[in-house]
């Protein structure tokens, strides 16, 4: 057995039918994608569409003299070039960054002009310098060939790390040293206070390395204008459809709201990097009035490496303190966050307030400081991707505590357990308050289902066979359920970030579900309908999902930081109260009794203590056809709407084990066996939720054996296309033992806390710790490829001890 | 423009075409057969597999004009009516899929597996054929299940094996 | 990708004809290599002879001495080939580590070599084993074929129409797959041929496949993984990138020379 049944999770609610809440129903949605009837971006057809093309700046750092594109405006095919002056004379605006963090000293983030097409400079290689309209893909391809743009070169930095420096060339007028804040969170002096008291210190100096999100479909973008009412239609590859709609509107002044609509149709995966607004979808957009036909943009993969923002990039110094017992005294960060050439839209705040806050970890740590520094560099604008900040934070915590349970020579498990938090709710030094959770349970139940007591019998086989095996743990904690909007509001955000729901009952008692949320892999057109079949009592194939329209839904604020069950689901059941509220009312004209003897109970509506009752589909109709009652007592319908703020994050967290095998002659590192157990809360689907863990620990392995952006020192990204940046296939990954404990979430109706990054937070400790386990060295950066490995065993002289 | 013929989903379709026409995008955009896809441009994702007469190949590194006379399946031709092929079946069954994007061409890559090596399929060789499918959501490790399900379903679904069982 | 003007030949002579035309023009057998250069606008041949109509260039036949695999055999044909199999098993073994299905069921065994991608696999088979590469013009060595990256002896407008293998008596391909493309980092093919013993490596070349000659002499006299504990091929000259530096692919060359030595001994 692979896996073990995570369908552990009860609700107090019915929970009785094969399609209600905790069942592992089987998705409405794959049968058109099983069938290649999805409907992404790119099978949008619309009549006269023209195809856009981008020219991106093949240097990383250079002024632009002069852009010569009159030639090409003439090519065949071509109906226009499009240039950031062009964008400038339409009084559109830049693209900006909605969260403002401060520095230390009070000023506000240097956040630099970032408008759609360059004008005066590039400042990556993939930056876009002009835009072509042409009938054909090729045509526009041709012309942008032919574009001649006259660059003077600059000097370019890539490296965070140098960014600073005084020999760094300085990227952005408005942030002297290319530094963007220097933030700082917890308490400085308690920390100081705390290393001084310490019987020892584990320090460690740590590269998050730095991602592509990688979504098998690429962005893509489809633009219509219609001149009748002088309004646009967006078909994008979003996350949020929503949020773009607002950030077009209001900050780059495409349109007002109310003629702009945003369409996000199928989307193939985002993990982040559909949740920003991009050049493209801006170009695009003005381009299709400009030519007055819809414009399309759809992405290359190789264009995507430098069209879509990056992850992580984290350089990171840190140390721990520790009492005479083992106990956690203190702990002190400092990183520095590579931002890229231009802040993308929630870039500021990933690596404060998703990672600073979670660096507590599952442990009672009396004092914590962590200082960032933000810095631009010559490269890709680097934002959330799938964890966001929390990945990078429980790297940096579950590396010191292997690290400090070897150098005390302790069981790195036993280690864990004496520091976990205990009593809840547990107020860290870094903002969150946890509200609920059992560590040692997770830890436990992963241990016992990895054999990690037959660890020692499983290494001297391998050791047999000239193998070096190891173990390694990641006892992770991330905040999810994103999140209470004043809040965030306080923090910087420039968002609520609350959800909505809007639930439609039409007169014969079937159900839409409006939503803000947004399903681009995570089965929300099956989960959203668990739970209002197991509330109303009603078949699940009598409801559908609507999502990812403007014009259908009215606001919402979209899908990313596990936010979507948590959030989007608690407003869903705040509707279904009011829907159920109203439809009582509607029962007891129906059924002639008083409101209060009105229960409701398996889709009925009964009148306690007789047999009396209507169903739900009844009720529906009566409050539709309205004979039953005046108008003066109660309005005819069934439709409400809600907006859900959450009071709190969510606090998802877990222990993955991984051991590893690796091949000293080569370096090639064998995943040998990966064991995850997740205290996701209750849960709505088990099937759903541990394909999210599957495919979040794949990509989180990704990052510890395989996925790297490199750029040279002329800032060329060297691995621009999938043959040379890593991407984890089939063959890479072993067989997943997924399984769950429960401690219900008590800060949302459901009590969920939400399951979509798990992995991806964990699963790079978990590995790391293994491998630094098998080669007997901490100095091992991510990711452990088979040269990286190779060349830390030549350094550590193993090879030949091995051989 | 040079003119192409060929079969698709027992369909005989025929068409001018720009002479650098990608199978693909003869599939796609000519025929507006939308469910095979493009996820990359070095023949690596996989998410355009089809099958040219009668094999799994990557459309999107072969020519439309290659394909003049040639029998091609996509995934719109798998299942049968409003029945889904067993294959389809066991990805629906198993949570093979979550964004969709890459399924189709991991559907058609799954039947080519079948083809080659039966319906007892292990894990490990599930996983060394799908060397050219790649899927970001799944961690595959439903994916595999689902191949290995759809597998052994379409052993008791093929009537040719049923008559020698006989 | 650019324009170019499509020809589908329906025979060898059409075919060569047709090369011998057009400046720039090029033929296209599975096209797995040739097309993605295209698109990323790489090459840019102004006609393209199409050779998958071309009738006779798909036998495969064992004799007693050699195998004689035509130039259009697809790399599936290969793998799965009984004459193969039967003739020379580390040969159909190769043919199944080359890309993926997909590509293997287009991609030829003549266009490959004609192509010699550095990183490919099939010139260590033909160097190794000794083949004859048989064109519409001449019979060629191995030795002699490949002339750099990306360049064979091959004339404008000649044609390869099959490879015959010698039958060696032990073989072995060992190949360690660059992580994201999965061509060769470094791949080692051995033969033991009746005479001689050849060591073929591809992957690692800074210019292309090539022989070692000190393991070749060391596995004469004796054909055992133990001949060539203490040789090693020097780093210069050796490819060198962000996968594998050059001291890292002359390990790898060492590593995996013993492993197919092993391996070819069973």
């Amino acid at each position: 057995m692979s896996t073990s049944g995570a369908g552990t999770s009860g609700t107090g609610t019915s929970g009785t039918t094969a399609t209600g809440i905790g069942a592992p129903v089987r998705r409405k949605e794959d049968f058109r994608f099983v069938t290649g009837n999805g409907r992404y971006t790119a099978d949008i057809d619309r009549p006269g569409q023209v195809c856009l093309h981008f020219l991106r700046s093949t240097h990383a750092h250079a002024r632009i003299v002069r852009i010569q594109a009159g030639h090409a405006s003439r090519m065949p095919g071509v109906l226009a070039v499009i240039t950031g002056q062009d964008l400038a004379a339409d009084k559109l605006g830049p693209l900006v960054c909605g969260w403002m963090i401060h520095s230390t000293d009070g000023s506000p983030m240097k956040m630099a002009p970032h408008p759609a097409l360059t004008v005066d400079a590039v400042r990556y290689v993939g930056e876009p310098v002009a835009a072509v309209i042409a009938q054909t893909p090729e045509q526009a391809r041709d012309a942008a060939e032919a574009i001649i743009v006259d660059y003077e070169e600059l000097p370019a930095v890539v490296d965070p790390a140098a960014a600073q420096g005084p020999d760094a060339p300085l990227i952005h007028a408005v942030a002297p040293n290319n530094t963007i804040f220097h933030w700082q969170l917890g308490d400085a002096a308690a920390v100081a206070d705390a290393f001084a008291r310490a019987a020892s210190v584990t320090s460690i100096d740590l590269v998050n390395n730095r991602l592509v999100p990688n979504a098998i479909e690429p962005r893509g973008a489809l633009a219509e204008w219609d001149p009748g009412s002088d309004s646009y239609t967006l078909w994008n590859t979003s996350q949020n459809p929503h949020v773009a709609r607002l950030v077009l509107s209001a900050f780059v002044g495409v349109a007002p709201e109310h003629r702009l609509r945003v369409v996000a149709p199928d989307v193939g995966g985002g993990f982040g990097s559909k949740i920003f607004i991009y050049a493209e979808e801006v170009v695009a957009l003005a381009a299709a009035k400009r030519v007055r036909r819809p414009v399309r943009w759809i992405c290359d993969r190789s264009e995507a490496f430098v069209a879509d923002a990056h992850g992580r990039d984290h350089v990171t110094h840190a140390q721990m303190a520790f009492d005479r017992d083992g106990r956690i005294l203190g702990l002190r960060v400092k990183t520095i966050a590579n931002l890229g050439a231009y802040m993308s839209t929630f870039s500021s705040s990933i690596p404060t307030y998703l990672y600073a806050t979670l660096l507590s970890g599952q442990y009672a740590i009396p004092a914590i400081h962590c200082a960032v520094d933000a810095v631009y560099t010559n490269t890709v604008p680097v934002d959330a991707y799938r964890g966001a900040g929390r990945p990078e934070a429980t790297y940096v915590i579950e590396r010191l505590m292997e690290v400090s349970a070897r150098r005390l020579g302790v069981d790195p498990a036993e280690l864990r357990r004496k520091n976990f938090v205990q009593t809840f709710p547990h107020q860290t030094p870094v903002i969150m308050s946890y509200d609920c959770g059992d560590y040692a349970a997770s830890l436990d139940k992963a241990l016992a289902l990895a054999d990690y007591q037959g660890f020692g019998a499983r290494r001297r086989e391998s050791e047999a066979r000239g193998r070096l095996r190891g173990i390694g743990l990641s006892a992770y904690i991330e905040a999810c359920g994103i999140a209470p909007s004043q809040a965030v509001g306080s923090l910087g955000a420039g968002v609520g970030l609350w959800e909505s729901a809007e639930v439609r009952v039409n007169p014969t008692g079937t159900v839409e579900v409006l939503t803000g949320s947004h399903s681009h892999g995570q089965g929300h057109e099956t989960t959203f309908a668990q739970l209002v079949s197991d509330r109303l009592g009603i078949p699940i194939d009598t409801i559908s999902v609507v999502h990812g329209d403007t014009d259908k839904v009215q606001f919402g604020m979209g899908t990313y930081g596990s936010r979507s069950g948590a959030v989007g689901m608690s407003a869903i059941v705040k509707a279904l109260d009011k829907v159920e509220a109203k439809a009582r009312k509607v029962a007891a004209h129906m059924l002639e009794a008083s409101e209060a003897d009105i229960v409701f109970e398996n889709g009925a509506f009964k009148v306690a203590g007789t047999d009396r009752a209507a169903t739900f589909g009844e009720v529906a109709l009566n409050a539709y056809i309205a004979h039953k009652f005046s108008g003066a007592e109660l309005e005819p319908g069934l439709k409400e709407g809600a907006f859900y703020d959450p009071v709190n994050f969510t606090f998802p967290a877990g222990c993955h084990v991984c051991e590893v095998e690796i091949d000293p002659e080569t370096g090639r590192v064998a995943i040998e066996r990966f064991t995850a157990v997740d205290d996701f809360g209750n849960i709505i689907n088990p099937m759903i939720v541990e394909g999210q863990v599957h495919g979040g620990i794949a990509q989180g392995i990704g990052q510890a054996l395989m996925e790297q952006a490199v750029y040279d020192d002329s800032g060329q990204l060297v691995t621009g296309s999938y043959n040379d940046y890593v991407m984890p296939r089939a063959v890479d990954l072993p067989p997943l033992v997924v399984d769950t404990t429960v401690t219900p979430c008590p800060g949302n109706p459901l009590g969920i806390k939400g399951c979509g990054e798990a992995g991806a937070i964990a699963a790079p400790a978990a590995v790391m710790n293994a491998v630094t386990d098998a080669l007997g060295t901490e100095e091992v950066p991510m990711p452990a490829n088979p040269l990286t490995v190779w060349r830390v065993l030549q350094k550590a002289g193993r090879l030949q001890a091995a051989e | 423009m040079p003119v192409v013929s060929m079969t698709v989903n027992g369909n005989p379709v025929r068409a001018e075409v720009d002479v650098r026409t990608l199978l693909v995008q003869f599939l796609r955009e000519t025929l507006r057969l939308t469910g095979t896809h493009v996820g990359c441009d070095t023949s690596q994702c996989g998410a355009c597999v089809v099958h040219v007469n009668g094999v799994a190949v990557k459309s999107c590194t072969m020519l439309a004009v290659q394909a003049e006379g040639a029998e091609v399946l996509t995934i719109e031709g798998v299942a049968r009516g409003d029945a889904l092929h067993p294959m389809q079946e066991a990805f629906r069954q198993n949570h093979g899929l979550q964004c969709g994007y890459c399924t189709p061409g991991m559907i058609m890559t799954a039947l080519d597996i079948v083809r080659r090596k039966g319906h007892e399929l292990d894990d490990r060789t599930i996983r060394e054929e799908l060397e050219g499918n790649l899927c970001r959501c799944t961690g595959y490790h439903n994916i595999v299940k689902s191949i290995a399900a759809g597998a052994r379903a379409m052993a008791g679904d093929d009537p040719a094996r049923q008559q020698a069982a006989e | 990708m650019y324009d170019f003007t499509y020809h589908r030949a329906s025979g060898l002579r059409q075919a060569t004809n047709l090369l011998a035309k057009h400046e720039d023009a090029k033929p296209i057998a599975g096209g797995q290599s040739l097309l993605p250069m295209m698109k990323f606008r790489l090459a840019s041949p102004s006609n393209l002879v199409d050779l998958n109509a071309v009738e006779g260039l798909n036998g495969i036949e064992l004799t007693s001495r050699a195998l004689v695999i035509g130039a259009m055999a697809r790399h599936a044909e290969v793998h799965v080939s009984p004459q193969v199999q039967q003739g020379i098993p580390a040969l159909a073994a190769l043919a199944g580590m080359i890309g993926d299905p997909a590509v293997r069921h287009r991609g030829t065994l003549g266009g490959s070599l004609a192509n010699n991608d550095p990183t490919a696999d099939y010139p260590a088979a033909a160097l190794a084993l000794g083949a004859t590469i048989v064109t519409t013009k001449r019979k060629i060595p191995a030795d002699e074929f490949f002339a750099g990256l990306f360049e064979t002896v091959l004339e404008p407008d000649e044609l390869i129409t099959k490879v015959s293998f010698p039958l060696p008596k032990k073989a072995a391909y060992q190949k360690f797959r660059n992580p994201a493309s999965r061509y060769a980092i470094v791949g080692v093919f051995v033969a033991k041929r009746p005479a001689e013993v050849r060591v073929a490596v591809t992957g690692a070349g800074a210019s292309g496949a090539f022989r070692v000659p000190a393991f070749e002499e060391a596995l004469q006299k004796r054909f055992h993984p133990k001949s060539l504990e203490g040789l090693s091929v020097p780093a210069e000259g050796l490819a060198s990138d962000i996968h594998a530096s050059a001291e890292y692919r002359a390990h790898l060359i060492g590593v995996m020379a013993r492993r197919a030595v092993a391996a070819a001994n069973g």
